[in-house]
C-alpha cells in the first residue's frame, strides 16, 4: 500500500511500489491529464509537482511519493484560472495539445521560483520537454504574459 | 476495401501528406470519458449530418476530419458557423462517426490528410449552415407569419423589421419541421464576420486542464492494457517463444501470438510491459539481417548513375548540359525519418459477437474500419470508430493497412475482453511507416551570361504507393508520384530539363510523412537551384526571381519573405541568410532563415515564413501551422535521422533521436498573403522550405554547402 496527496486529496494504493508514478495516476487513480511520452525522462510530458518540485514521473516510482503531495495538471486549477491557463488560451498555445499538460507543470513551476523569469530563464527551465508540434515560441510568449498578469495582482 | 473513386488529378492530391491496483477513495472518470462525444444536451434539430442545434441554443459541428493539432475542430466550425450566422460562444464541436455521408469529398472516403481539411470543406460546411439557417429562417416566417425574404440573422437568433427575435434554440423544434432547402445561396465573403478572422481555437481549455480525451487516455469497464513484442528487424518471423516467466507475472492475463508478434495482456500497461521483457522469443531475421542504410545509399549512388523512367523531359538536356559555360553536379541524401508523433501509438478494442467498438486517434476511418472488419469478421457497417484526439498524426496515423488498428482487433480477439493497446515509445519508433530513405542527383550548367540552361534531377528511393491499396491508382505509372512532387513541377524557367525516377527494392516499410514527397524535393531543389546562382555569381533571390516570370504566387511569397527578412541587409559577423520557395498541396510557401555555426554546431536565430494559401479561414491557426512546419523542418535539418546496421534499427528514443527544443528554437516570424484564390493547405506547406533555407544560410554564413541531411558541418563540401 503507498499512501500519498494527489492534488490535496488523499489516496492508498495498492500497487507495486515500483510502479512509476506516471502509471499509478494514469491508470490506477484515472489521472491521464499525465502523459506518457518517452519513459525515459526525456521529454517531459509526465512532469508532475512532488512536493513542489517538477518531477519525471514516468521514472519516479510510486514509492517516491509516499506520504507526500503530487499535484498533476488537474490540480492546477479547478476552473482554467491559473494565469498560465489563462495565459496558454490568449496565445491560443496547443496544436494537438498531448505534450502541453508537462509544458505547464513545468512553467508553473519556473514561475513560483521565478515570477518574472528572462528567455534564458525560460530556455532553462522547458528544455527538458519537447514539443512535437512546435509551440514553443507560443509557450515562450504565454509564459511572459502570465508572468505579466501575476505582477498585476491578476492572479494569485 | 475497394478502390476509392478518385480521379487522377485528386489522385496526385492524395499523395497526402495519416491497472491492477486496488483503488480507494478515488472514483474512475470512466464514464466521462465516454460522455465527452455525447454533449447531446436537447437537441432537436440536426438538418443535417454537419450540426445539431438544441433547445438550448447550443449549436454543435460535427467534424469528419481528425484533430491532431492543425485546428480543424476551429476551422471547420467556423465555415459552418459563418453561414448560420451562429453565436460563436455557443459553437462547440463533435468528431464525426464513420459513416460514408461523412466521406472527404474528393477522395471519397473518411480520411484527414494532404492538407486538405479545409479546401474540400470549404463549400461543404458552408453550405450546411446556410441550409440549416434557411430552415430556421422559414420556421420563424410561419411562427410570425411573415415573408422569409423580410426576415435576418444574426449571433444565432432571427429577427424582423421591427428586431422582434426568435434564438435558434427557440427556433429548433419548428425548423426541424421545415423542408430542407434544395439549393443555398452563399455569402458575400466581403460580409464575413467569422472567417478570415483569428479566432481562438476552441479545444485549448481542454488542452490546458488535462481533459482532452487521447486513444491512449480511453478507458472502458473491463478494460485490460496490452503491449505487444514486434519482431526486431523489419520481415522477422517468429519461430517459437517462452513465456513460462512472463505468464506469472503480476497482473498477466494472457500472452499469445498475433500476426505482429507476441501479444502480453495485462490488468495494466506497467504490467504488460514487465512481463514483455521477460519473454524469450526467437525471430527468424534471415530476412534482413544484412540490411544497412550506408550500403543502401551506396546502391542509391550507383543506380543514380543511370537513367531512370521519364518524368518530365524538355528541349535537350543532355546536349545543353555538355554545352553548358559552367556545371555542377551534386548528390543530396535523405534519411528515414519516423513521425515521432509526441502520444505514441495505440488503440482501444471493444469486440462483441456482433460488434466491434474501436477506440483511436486516426485520419483514416474509412480503411481501418474495412481492415478491421475483416478481421472481426463482421460487415464494415458493425464496425464503428470512436475518433479521440490525436497527440500528433504527420501521416503515421494513415497508415494504408491501419497496422496499429488491425493488430489491437486481433488482440481483442484473442482475449476476449475489451483492450488498449499501447506502443511504448520504442515501439512507435522502431515500429517502420517511415519517411522513405532518398537520393537526388542534380546536375545543372549556365551559359556564359549566367541563365541556367540545364537541369537534370534522377532520385532514387521507396515507392510509398507500391504494394498498398493505392497502388492501382497508379494506373500503370512507372514511377511513384508522392517520389517525384515537387521536381515534377519544377517552376524554374530552365529551357532543358528532365526529371527521372528509379524504384528501389527495400522492404522497410515507408510512408507518407508531413509534406511527404516535398519534404525531400524541396531540399533538393532549392538547395541546388540555389548551387546555380552561386555559380552564375548572383545574389540566389535574385536568380531564383529571374526564373519564375510565370509564376506570380511563388514570386509573391519569396518577395514577402525576402522583404520582411530584411534580404541583403547587413548581418553581424558570422551570420548568413538563405532563402527557398516552394509550392506543395495548393500553397506557395517562402522562408528564409538566418544561421549561424560554432565549433561545427549550426544555430538557427531566426526564420520568416511567407504563405499564400488561397483564401484563407484563420489566420491564427496558419500562423501556427507555419512556426510549427518551421520547427519539424528543423528538427529534420538539424538532428534527425534513422539509421540501420546489420538490420538493426539504430535508434529507439528521444535520445537517439533528438527533436528541437525550446533552448534551440529560433524566432520565427510568419506573414500571410491576401487571397481571393482557391483555399490551399496549410499542415504540410510550411515544412519543405525549412531546411533547404538552413542549408542556404550556412552556405552563406560558412561558404561550404549541405548536401546530406541531416546537416553536419564534418560532410559539408
Ligand atoms: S514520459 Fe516522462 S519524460 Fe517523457
Ligand atoms: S502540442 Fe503537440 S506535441 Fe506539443
Amino acid at each position: 500500500m503507498v499512501s500519498f496527496s494527489v492534488n490535496k486529496r488523499r489516496v492508498n494504493l495498492d500497487v507495486d511500489p515500483s510502479t512509476p508514478l506516471l502509471w499509478a495516476l494514469r491508470e490506477n487513480l484515472g489521472l491521464t491529464g499525465t502523459k506518457y511520452g518517452c519513459g525515459i525522462a526525456q521529454c517531459g510530458a509526465c512532469t508532475v509537482h512532488l512536493n513542489g518540485e517538477a518531477i519525471r514521473s514516468c521514472v519516479a516510482p510510486v514509492s517516491r511519493a509516499a506520504g507526500k503531495e503530487v499535484t498533476t495538471i488537474e490540480g492546477l486549477s479547478s476552473d482554467l484560472s491559473h494565469p498560465l491557463q489563462r495565459a496558454w488560451i490568449a496565445e491560443d498555445v496547443p496544436q494537438c495539445g498531448y505534450c502541453q499538460s508537462g509544458q505547464l507543470m513545468s512553467a508553473a513551476l519556473l514561475l513560483r521560483e521565478k515570477p518574472q523569469p528572462t528567455d534564458e530563464d525560460i530556455d532553462e527551465a522547458m528544455t527538458g520537454n519537447i514539443c512535437r508540434c512546435g509551440t514553443y515560441p507560443r509557450i515562450r510568449k504565454a509564459i511572459h504574459r502570465a508572468a505579466g498578469m501575476m505582477a498585476k495582482g491578476e492572479a494569485r | 476495401m475497394s478502390g476509392p473513386q478518385m480521379e487522377r488529378r485528386e489522385f496526385l492530391k492524395f499523395s497526402l501528406a495519416a491497472g491492477g491496483g486496488l483503488l480507494i477513495g478515488f472514483s474512475l472518470p470512466e464514464a466521462d470519458m465516454l460522455a465527452t462525444a455525447q454533449a447531446q444536451s436537447a437537441t432537436v434539430f440536426m438538418p443535417n449530418a454537419f450540426v445539431r442545434i438544441g433547445t438550448d441554443d447550443r449549436v454543435t459541428v460535427i467534424v469528419n476530419h481528425s484533430e491532431m493539432g492543425q485546428g480543424v475542430y476551429t476551422a471547420l466550425p467556423m465555415l459552418l458557423a459563418e453561414e448560420l450566422d451562429a453565436d460563436w460562444n455557443k459553437v462547440g464541436f463533435e468528431s464525426a462517426p464513420v459513416d460514408p455521408k461523412y466521406n472527404h469529398p474528393v477522395f471519397g472516403m473518411q480520411i484527414t490528410g494532404g492538407s486538405s481539411s479545409v479546401w474540400s470543406a470549404f463549400e461543404q460546411f458552408r453550405k450546411a449552415g446556410a441550409a440549416a439557417r434557411a430552415m430556421l429562417i422559414a420556421a420563424a416566417a410561419q411562427q410570425w407569419n411573415a415573408n422569409p425574404a423580410t426576415l435576418r440573422t444574426d449571433s444565432g437568433a432571427v429577427f424582423d423589421g421591427t428586431n422582434r427575435k426568435l434564438t435558434y434554440g427557440q427556433l429548433a423544434e419548428a425548423a426541424a419541421k421545415m423542408t430542407p432547402p434544395t439549393e443555398v445561396a452563399l455569402k458575400d465573403p466581403k460580409t464575413f464576420k467569422l472567417i478570415g478572422k483569428p479566432v481562438k481555437r476552441l479545444d485549448t481549455s481542454e488542452k490546458v486542464n488535462g481533459k482532452a480525451v487521447f486513444g491512449i487516455d480511453v478507458k472502458m469497464p473491463g478494460m485490460l492494457a496490452a503491449v505487444v513484442a514486434r519482431p526486431p528487424i523489419f520481415g522477422a518471423t517468429m519461430k517459437s517463444f517462452d513465456d513460462s516467466r512472463a505468464r506469472s507475472m503480476p497482473g498477466v492475463r494472457k500472452i499469445v501470438a498475433v500476426p505482429s508478434g507476441v501479444a502480453v495482456i495485462a490488468d495494466s500497461f506497467w504490467q504488460a510491459k514487465m512481463a514483455r521483457e521477460s519473454l524469450h522469443i526467437d525471430w527468424d531475421d534471415s530476412a534482413m539481417h544484412t540490411f544497412s542504410t550506408s550500403q543502401m545509399m551506396q546502391q542509391f549512388r550507383e543506380q543514380a548513375k543511370s537513367p531512370g523512367t521519364r518524368v518530365r523531359r524538355e528541349g535537350d538536356p543532355d546536349t545543353a548540359f555538355s554545352q553548358a559555360a559552367k556545371k555542377i553536379e551534386a548528390v543530396y541524401e535523405f534519411p528515414y525519418l519516423p513521425h515521432a508523433m509526441m502520444e505514441p501509438l495505440n488503440c482501444a478494442v471493444d469486440l462483441r459477437a456482433d460488434s466491434c467498438e474501436i477506440w483511436t486517434g486516426t485520419q483514416f476511418q474509412t480503411v481501418d474500419r474495412a481492415n478491421a472488419a475483416k478481421i472481426a469478421g463482421l460487415p464494415p457497417e458493425k464496425v464503428q470508430i470512436h475518433t479521440t484526439y490525436l497527440g500528433g498524426g504527420f501521416g503515421r496515423r494513415a497508415n494504408p493497412q491501419s497496422d496499429f488498428v488491425v493488430e489491437a482487433v486481433h488482440v481483442a480477439k484473442a482475449v476476449g475482453a475489451p483492450v488498449k493497446v499501447v506502443w511504448t515509445r520504442e515501439d512507435d519508433m522502431q515500429g517502420g511507416w517511415y519517411r522513405p530513405a532518398f537520393l537526388h542527383a542534380i546536375a545543372g550548367g549556365i551559359d556564359s551570361s549566367g541563365n541556367a540552361v540545364s537541369w537534370r534531377s534522377r532520385l532514387v528511393g521507396q515507392s510509398i504507393f507500391a504494394g498498398t491499396m493505392f497502388e492501382s491508382l497508379m494506373k500503370g505509372k512507372e514511377y511513384d508520384p508522392a517520389s517525384v512532387e515537387g521536381v515534377d513541377d519544377l517552376p524554374y524557367a530552365i529551357p532543358n530539363l528532365a526529371v527521372e525516377s528509379h524504384k528501389a527494392d527495400v522492404k522497410v516499410p515507408v510512408q507518407w510523412w508531413r509534406s511527404v514527397g516535398h519534404s525531400h524535393t524541396g531540399f533538393a531543389t532549392e538547395c541546388f537551384i540555389d548551387e546555380l546562382a552561386t555559380l552564375a555569381q548572383k545574389d540566389p533571390y535574385q536568380f531564383r526571381r529571374a526564373l519564375l516570370p510565370k509564376h506570380p504566387r511563388h514570386l509573391a511569397v519569396l518577395d514577402l519573405a525576402a522583404q520582411k527578412a530584411g534580404w541583403g541587409k547587413p548581418l553581424s559577423k558570422g551570420r548568413g541568410r538563405g532563402i527557398a520557395v516552394h509550392f506543395a498541396f495548393e500553397s506557395y510557401n517562402a522562408q528564409v532563415a538566418e544561421v549561424s555555426v560554432e565549433d561545427g554546431k549550426i544555430r538557427v536565430h531566426r526564420i520568416v515564413s511567407a504563405v499564400d494559401c488561397g483564401h484563407y479561414v484563420n489566420p491564427g491557426i496558419i500562423a501556427a501551422q507555419l512556426e510549427g512546419g518551421a520547427i519539424f523542418g528543423a528538427s529534420a535539418a538539424l538532428f534527425q535521422e534513422l539509421t540501420f546496421e546489420n538490420g538493426r534499427l539504430q535508434q529507439t528514443n528521444f535520445h537517439t533521436f533528438p527533436m528541437m527544443r525550446m533552448n534551440e528554437c529560433p524566432e520565427i516570424e510568419t506573414h500571410i498573403v491576401e487571397s481571393n484564390e482557391k483555399s490551399g493547405g496549410i499542415g504540410e506547406p510550411g515544412v519543405p522550405c525549412t531546411a533547404p533555407a538552413i542549408a542556404n544560410a550556412t552556405f552563406a554564413a560558412t561558404g561550404k554547402r549541405i548536401r546530406k541531411l541531416p546537416i553536419r558541418m564534418t560532410e559539408a563540401v
